[in-house]
């Protein structure tokens, strides 16, 4: 059994045209239930809870890109990771101005007691300025000019997800069902990397065949 | 929605009780089969049942002075945005799931440190007293807020029936504990059956009711039908929904939420600006459906009543 398949650059052109519409299908549902009265009854609420949750699960299929790629073999994968790390900052983005704009309404006084005072702020926060660099830096350009030290700079994205998870379990009432189910998943994709790291990931690369590719890896 | 459309029924075009009783048996016993088939896609008709009744309109329900004259909430904001975590942690879980809530026959249990212990049919207790409209300002401890209709009657009017004796210095209120109807209680999010509790001279506060309704009509299910507790000075989650048992006891009450988190809930919970939720500020709340937040005003704006119950209590302290 192989999982190897390659594509064409034709190909892979509307592949990323469809990945780049199905990713804005959230906003764009954001932005039609705003218009119809979609939002419920709380609709600031509702704003501030999509734009955290797609930031959190942008950023957790943005982790996935590299295992998903070791394992099945499909080198091309990596070429949406830019995207998906894109549209994570993209929602970090708008989750921040909900709560800077919608929320607090740009009473900077509140918001600078806010962020050191509530743990819970502070860690968000802290999470969505980290992402700013990588997001600065995501130009081809920017990757070669920084070369090596361009993947150091943009492993903080473990930190940057640990911290969005904690972010949502510390502001949870009672129910942490959901937040803990984004660290489970998290907590596999951080596992994978330290287990290929350990080369524990070889071992079943190879113990199942997947293809070149992944022993390559 | 179907709780709307029925607001001029006349008392001979209702169902009588029997016939509805034993009609609602058959479709709940219909319905646990039919369920397994559908994996829980209750048809509409079928899931209206309850709700049928908790539209009907509750008759000569007089005004009270103790009303605000703010605008009111929409019967959709206050139906379709709770929280009841028996049937869901999510806001619009209630308004989905709490069909399933059978409200009738419901009996309440009065016991405890009282001199007539008894256990009441709803029916009954509806008669108590005269029902009032009372027009409360709810602050939820999340900072939002709404101005609700509710009908109901003094709880006061209950203690003074069951004669509680010298030992009974707090109430405390026990909601059904039933998984089968109540199906957020399967999983161990608060420790179920959910518990609050008043001190005895906050319960017998004028303002502290036991509403029935909401606009008028039955009160629907995800607002806490049949009975639910309304205490307007406190934060939102103090007015405990349906419940089954009141007891007089000598002791402080261990609430749900002091279990749950207690340096976050307090038995109290009065409405206080001053003094924060450990992670979030108290200051300010949003009114739904406004814009702008506004300022949460002590004991919600309800302090010229209540003050007085609290005076010399540090408020910082006694959370």
């Amino acid at each position: 059994m192989s999982f190897e398949f390659k594509i064409k650059n034709s190909q892979f052109k509307i592949l990323k045209a469809a990945a780049f519409a199905a990713c804005s299908i959230p906003l764009a549902l954001l932005i039609y239930n705003g218009y119809t009265d979609g939002l419920g009854v709380n609709p600031i609420e509702t704003i501030t809870r999509s734009t955290g949750k797609w930031t959190l699960i942008f950023l957790l299929i943005t982790l996935g890109v590299t295992p998903l790629r070791r394992i099945t073999g499909w080198q091309w994968l990596i070429k949406f990771r830019r995207m998906l790390g894109l549209y994570a900052f993209f929602c970090a983005l708008l989750h921040f101005t909900t709560y800077i704009w919608l929320d607090q309404f740009f009473d900077l006084m509140e918001i600078a007691k806010d962020i050191p005072k509530r743990p819970f702020i502070t860690v968000g926060f802290a999470s969505f300025v980290l992402l700013i660099p990588l997001a600065v830096t995501s130009t081809s350009g920017m990757v070669r000019r920084l070369g090596k030290r361009w993947q150091q700079l943009h492993r903080l994205i473990y930190l940057i997800a640990i911290g969005g998870v904690i972010h949502y379990l510390w502001l949870v009432k009672a129910d942490t069902r959901k937040p803990l189910i984004y660290g489970a998943i998290l907590g596999a994709l951080l596992g994978y990397r330290l287990l290929a790291k350990w080369r524990v990931g070889e071992f079943f690369a190879r113990r199942f065949a997947l293809s070149p590719a992944a022993k390559e890896e | 929605m179907l709780i709307r459309n029925a607001p001029d029924i006349k008392s001979s075009e209702i169902t009588d009780k029997s016939l509805y009783l034993s009609r609602r048996k058959f479709l709940l016993a219909g319905s646990a089969s039919l369920a397994s088939l559908a994996a829980g896609a209750a048809p509409a008709w079928l899931s209206g049942v309850d709700e049928a009744y908790a539209g009907t309109k509750l008759p000569g329900v007089q005004k009270s002075r103790l009303s605000t004259g703010e605008p009111l909430n929409s019967f959709k904001d206050i139906t379709t945005y709770n929280n009841f975590y028996e049937f869901g942690t999510d806001k619009d879980d209630p308004a989905q799931y709490a069909k399933t809530l059978v409200t009738r026959p419901w009996t309440v249990a009065v016991e405890g440190e009282v001199k007539r212990p008894k256990i009441y049919g709803i029916d009954e207790l509806m008669k108590l007293s005269p029902l009032e409209e009372r027009i409360y300002r709810l602050r939820c401890v999340e900072a939002w807020s709404m101005v609700i209709p509710w009908v109901g009657f003094p709880l006061s009017a209950l203690i003074k029936r069951v004669e509680p004796t010298s030992k009974a210095k707090y109430v405390e209120f026990l909601t059904l504990h039933d998984p089968k109807q109540m199906p957020g209680q399967r999983r161990g999010v608060l420790e179920w059956p959910y518990v609050e509790g008043l001190r005895m001279d906050e319960a017998a506060h004028p303002l502290a009711i036991l509403a029935v309704g909401l606009y008028g009509e039955v009160l629907p299910n995800q607002n806490g039908a049949p009975l639910r507790l309304v205490v307007p000075w406190k934060y939102g989650f103090k007015s405990i929904k349906s419940i089954v048992k009141i007891r007089f006891v000598e002791n402080q009450p261990a609430t749900s939420w002091m279990k749950a988190n207690p340096s976050e809930y307090g038995f109290y919970s009065n409405v206080n600006p001053d003094v924060d939720h450990p992670r979030w500020s108290q200051a300010r709340e949003r009114r739904i459906p406004e814009f702008t937040k506004r300022k949460t005003l002590m004991f919600n704006g309800y302090g010229d009543q209540v003050a007085q119950l609290y005076s010399g209590m540090d408020l910082r302290k006694y959370i």
